[in-house]
């Protein structure tokens, strides 16, 4: 099993859940965050005062999913996160070592 | 015949009521617009400060400040009775003659009241974010009864600068530059906010939290005012006030829009971006600037004189960055700098004014108030302190003096 994690534009969400359910990954946890890349922001004036906006609002979803779905779920969420300018994000993807399903303690890919 | 005099008191009065009804819902105007100009650990201590100032002025402006106002009799040093006297008989109504009374006593100071408390609020935004809120009241306590009061009977209370021709009829310099004077002192007193200006004359922005609430405050104000200016022609229930009433309230509004544009050109100009809070501070100073005068001025004279007071304010919120007087409210810049313009703007369109009892006024009125807030807050810091301590103005006032948050469920404190 895999956990994939996004951090992407919050605009995107509403495709990158679309794209996801279409392939058929069925659970997803979404978290409110702030963060930059490379590109670390811009300034902006208030009153005549710079400050600068390094941390910008983004997005982070989880999913969790079998090996076998892993390429098409990056491939899904690469695509409908994808504007073609900086600050869209990055997939992250680790190895899910166990899941567990609390209300009927189904484990593995059983519960997910 | 008799019934006719009833008939326009009771018409004088009632709109001397309803005009400072709406000098009253100002309060509430400063309070939206200073709550959305600064953050969200600042916005509680704001609110309480902004209505407790109103109630301070109300009660203390009863006991003393009234009666210093009013009841001088024409000399500098005002004379400290107590309460505010009786209400006019029928008897004394009919009399008839140049002194019989044309509306309700305690319309008057039920006017004069909410006009004590919009100076009071003037000093709130200037201070925002770093002040001891008990500090702050203990200041409203004198101001409102003492420092405001004698000040306002040199002019309004028919002192030695109405005496020298001081013209200013709803107040820019008695009210708004007096605010500001008092604010001054205090923000000298207390340094700016930590974080605000850094090594090498570098001013840094702290954005406020809730611009919807500034332009609501905002929108509130330029309503009240038109009972400040409008309710100062003291009548209606003649032809020739009703007339002025009206011109009043056109010029009022057009100078808010003077200011308003200006401002919001000037800030385009200057940064390349219209920044909402520099429109919302130039409609302010437009009505600070016409508040002197709103009756002499043509309705095109006052879009000018609006306009002036427009571009006046985003200089001065620049300049006092620069001599690193912290104003998170823009108060003084609004109230001060467009008041002292508004004053000085008289003698154009009203031939009755002169330049130079115009200046005495702003000088004296300035003088007074600021030195004697300066001594007032030097007290005030001497028993209590002024300015809460780094590790509480990092936490926020509102959680150390009010010991709530303004927006407990969706704060990312920073």
């Amino acid at each position: 099993m895999k956990l994939v994690t996004a951090v992407i534009k919050p605009f995107k969400l509403d495709d990158v859940r679309e794209a996801l359910s279409e392939i058929g990954v069925q659970g997803i946890t979404v978290t409110e965050v702030k963060g930059f890349g490379r590109q670390k922001g811009h300034t902006e004036l208030y009153r005549g005062a710079e400050y600068v906006v390094d941390f910008l609002p983004k997005v982070k979803l989880e999913v969790a999913i079998g090996d076998d779905m892993l390429d098409r779920v990056i491939e899904a969420i690469s695509k409908a996160a994808n504007t073609g300018k900086i600050g869209d994000g990055k997939i992250f993807v680790v190895s899910l070592e166990q899941a567990i399903r609390i209300r009927t303690g189904e484990t593995g890919t059983d519960a997910i | 015949m008799e019934d006719i005099v009833q008939i326009k008191y009771a018409l004088d009065t009632f709109y001397f009521l309803v005009c400072a009804v709406l000098v009253m819902w100002m309060a509430c105007g400063f309070a939206m617009l200073e709550a959305g100009l600064v953050r969200t650990k600042s916005t509680t201590e704001i609110l309480a400060k902004n209505i407790s100032l109103f109630a301070i002025a109300s009660v203390m402006y009863l006991l003393v400040g009234y009666y210093i106002m009013y009841s001088s009799d024409g000399a500098i040093f005002p004379s400290l009775g107590m309460l505010i006297g009786s209400e006019n008989t029928l008897a004394d109504v009919t009399a008839g003659g140049d002194d019989a009374p044309y509306y309700s006593a305690r319309a008057d100071f039920f006017f004069q009241i909410v006009f004590a408390g919009a100076c009071m609020s003037i000093v709130s935004g200037a201070v925002a974010e770093r002040m001891k809120l008990w500090a702050f009241l203990g200041f409203a306590v004198i101001m409102t009864g003492f420092i405001y009061p004698i000040q306002g009977a040199w002019s309004w209370g028919g002192g030695w600068l109405s005496e020298l021709g001081y013209s200013d009829y709803a107040g820019s310099g008695i009210v708004h530059m007096a605010g500001a004077a008092a604010a001054l002192a205090g923000v000298l007193l207390l340094g700016p906010r930590q974080g605000k200006y850094g090594a090498n004359g570098q001013i840094n922005a702290i954005p406020g939290s809730n611009l919807p609430l500034s332009t609501l405050g905002i929108f509130i104000l330029w309503m009240g005012w038109f009972g400040f200016n409008g309710g100062s022609e003291l009548k209606i229930s003649d032809v020739a006030s009703a007339n002025n009433v009206a011109q009043v309230m056109v010029n009022t509004n057009l100078a808010a829009a003077g200011g308003l544009l200006a401002a919001m050109a000037t800030a385009r100009v200057l940064f390349g971006k219209t920044d909402l809070t520099m429109v919302l501070n130039g409609a302010l100073a437009g009505l600070v600037s016409i508040t002197a005068d709103p009756l002499s001025p043509s309705a095109l004279s006052a879009v000018l004189i609006g306009g002036v007071g427009g571009i006046i304010v985003v200089l001065s919120v620049l300049g006092l960055d620069r001599l690193k007087i912290d104003d998170p409210a823009g108060a003084i810049s609004a109230h001060g700098s467009a008041g002292i313009w508004g004053v000085l703007a008289v003698p154009l369109t009203n031939a009755e004014a002169a330049f130079s009892s115009q200046l005495i006024g702003v000088l004296a009125i300035f003088a007074w108030v600021f030195i004697a807030s300066l001594v007032v807050w030097g007290i005030i810091k001497l028993i209590i302190g002024i300015r809460v301590s780094p590790e509480e103005e990092y936490l926020g006032v509102d959680s150390v003096e009010c010991g709530l948050e303004a927006y407990p469920e969706f704060t990312l404190k920073k």
